[in-house]
């Protein structure tokens, strides 16, 4: 199953990103005047591929939630497009919206919160199909049982409710209500975080057995990096609101090239105990800086190991340094490759007070 | 699994509604207050047809008797009969307490829900009506209402309904603040769910223990401001029975020494509605919600 997917098929773009940015104000005061933004994401631009699965990783509170909700236009986003099978969500009013939404979905980190305790299975699949088909009570009852099925549900706890069941269950009744509405691309927030491990590739291993079937993109939002290792065919790495790495999968994680990556994967624990012993782990410094008051330069300088002067200055641009690899980074920039040095002093820079205009 | 057929519900308890009921018959203090209201909501409808007096009818030949076969509940200081005015009395205060009641429970949901779902400055401008709503001394209130609205039946309600309103829609928005950020709703959103689905759907079920609580406290309370309304002249005007208006003839120190069954038994009339109708809204309560049946 690993290698199944022929290499051969010609691939079309099914999402396409390009400058998100999500921003959250900031209102102080009495008259609650705008003083800054929250910089959740911040300028990102990729593409998903028909039937892939992007990995996106990166640690808590860099935007990767914010940025899988903002995709499917559960937010309003402050600027940038995205493109959705062709057609542009990223500012689409509501009812354009609309008769796009059965194309995306969601798949929530915690299966508890996100199915109502007031309305049974059948309730919370059929929810979708109420909302986008006129379907008759046979017909729908006919889908939820297929649904049930495809997600291994047993079809007679149609009428239960959700705090009857487990969370590995309680995750496949979300996964069945995403389903409902035949869609193409579907966010997984973090659907594995919240679930014992034994469960979580239970819940993996029906993601990848769905894709198959239904032939669906996922864009799979997670912090643990050997699970993404596992399911994604390609990975995007964020820090702080912007993308700083974007490749295939086995190639990132061989040699990332963003030094941020590479930190990032020294702390994925090693089964091995002998490698274990050998595992070089990169501790950064440091604490992330605030998204409302991100530093000058790249967002990684106060950091970063590799921090060169160029890095306090200008911000590093969103390139191709590999055929199909893409990094932020001044350390890929061709004329630039010479001006490498002047480590340390993390700390000096760790305050940042000059950001006063804010767009 | 494609050998089971659709119709193999069955085996687990079928429909929400049924489960919701047999929770509801499971909840002994419900069923006992079920038990003692439908009785008295029986007597209070159907008196006319079976009980020889009428609530103003004047029996000159017993005046302040006492409970007797002719008059069970004994007459009053005119010779009227007192379980005709008991069962009438009761037509009055429930109508009173429920159409209120239902009043006040869709006009604080509505309100706290568009001040939930409305936006910042909706919110604002609601949420300070409520409190200057609530800040107002409610006996004066009540008495500054009353003598706009009169007196009568559907001034009484009005009266009683704009009063108690406010806290409702204050709970309802705090849940409905809460609920708006919960995952579920924004899967819904995520569908393209519209307000009027979000709330129905969502909101309304998930606030169900709120209302519910509250509606049962507010018959209570209903009947109890109906009283004092009549009690100081601005409700249900007399001759019209009520139990407030009943219960007020207590007021004479004779008729409490010496005519005790033409109060007591509106005060227990109350005292025992009042309380079953608050067992059957505990009971409602957990009906409602399915976690409750995990004991």
């Amino acid at each position: 199953m690993l290698d199944a997917k022929p290499a051969a098929k010609p691939v079309k773009t099914l999402v396409e990103v390009r400058g998100l940015k999500m921003y959250f104000p900031i209102h102080t005061g009495l008259l609650r005047a705008h003083t800054g933004d929250v910089k959740a994401v911040d300028d990102v631009s990729f593409d998903i591929l028909e039937g892939e699965t992007l990995g996106l990783v990166g640690e808590s509170g860099c935007g990767k939630s914010t940025c899988g909700r903002a995709l499917i236009r559960l937010y309003d986003i402050t600027s940038g497009s995205v493109k959705i099978d062709g057609t542009e969500i990223g500012h689409a009013d509501q009812t354009r919206l609309r008769k796009m939404r059965p194309t995306m979905q969601m798949v929530f980190q915690d299966p508890q919160a996100s199915l109502n305790p007031r309305m049974t299975v059948a309730d919370i699949i059929s929810e979708p199909l109420s909302e986008h088909t006129t379907l008759s009570k046979t017909d729908k009852l006919k889908r939820i049982y297929e649904l049930m099925d495809a997600v291994g549900l047993n079809r007679r706890f149609a009428n239960r409710y959700p705090h009857e069941f487990s969370g590995g269950q309680r995750q496949r009744i979300g996964i069945a209500r995403a389903l409902a509405l035949n869609p193409k691309f579907i966010v997984c927030d973090e659907p594995i975080a919240a679930l014992d491990v034994s469960i979580q590739a239970q819940v993996v291993n029906l993601l990848e057995q769905l894709q198959d079937e239904f032939g669906l993109t996922y864009l799979f939002i997670s912090h643990d990096l050997s699970m993404v290792r596992h399911i994604a065919d390609r990975i995007a790495v964020m820090y702080l609101g912007k993308m700083v790495e974007l490749g295939p999968r086995d190639p990132v994680y061989d040699s990332p090239l963003h030094p941020y990556t590479e930190a990032l994967l020294s702390a994925v624990p090693e089964p091995d105990p002998s490698l274990e012993k050998t595992r070089e782990r990169i501790i950064l410094k440091g604490d992330v800086p605030s998204p409302a008051n991100p530093p000058k330069g790249c967002n990684f300088c106060t950091r970063c190991p590799k921090v060169m002067d160029i890095c306090r200055q200008i911000e590093p641009e969103f390139r191709e340094a590999e055929p199909g690899r893409f990094v932020a980074c001044h350390l890929y920039d061709q004329n630039n490759k010479t001006t490498a040095g002047a480590t340390g002093g993390t700390e000096a820079d760790n305050e940042h007070f000059q950001q006063g205009e804010t767009k | 699994m494609s050998a089971t057929a659709p119709n193999d519900v069955g085996m687990a308890p079928s429909g929400s509604m049924m489960r919701a009921t047999l929770r509801f018959l499971s909840n002994r203090a419900a069923v006992m207050g079920l038990v003692i209201f439908l009785p008295i909501l029986l007597a209070i409808c159907t008196y006319s047809l079976w009980w020889p007096y009428g609530p103003n009818a004047i029996d000159l030949s017993a005046l302040n008797q006492g409970p007797s076969m002719t008059h069970w509940l004994g007459s009053d200081g005119v010779g009227r009969d007192v379980f005709a005015r008991l069962l009438q009395g009761g037509r009055t205060s429930l109508t009173v307490a429920v159409v209120s009641v239902v009043i006040s429970t869709a006009l604080g949901f509505l309100v706290g829900a568009l001040a939930a779902f409305g936006g910042r400055f909706v919110d604002g401008t609601l949420m300070r009506l409520v409190d200057l709503a609530m800040t107002l001394p409610p006996v004066i209130f009540l008495l500054v209402l009353a003598s706009i609205a009169g007196t009568g039946l559907f001034p009484t309600i009005m009266v009683i309904a704009l009063l108690s309103w406010p806290v409702l829609s204050r709970m309802v928005r705090a849940r409905l603040m809460e609920l708006r950020e919960r995952d579920f709703v924004v899967a819904a959103r995520g569908m393209g769910a519209g307000i009027r689905h979000l709330l129905l759907r969502h909101g309304l079920p998930n606030c169900m223990d709120i209302i519910v609580v509250f509606a049962t406290l507010q018959i209570a309370n209903a009947v109890l401001l109906e009283a004092g309304l009549s009690f100081l002249g601005l409700g249900i005007p007399p001759p019209e029975a009520s139990w407030g208006n009943m219960l007020n003839s207590a007021r004479s120190s004779v008729v409490l020494e010496q005519y005790p069954w033409q109060w007591m038994f509106p005060g227990a009339a109350l005292v025992l509605t009042v309380l079953a109708i608050n067992f059957i809204g505990d009971g409602l309560r957990d009906a409602f919600d399915p976690r409750s049946d995990l004991n």
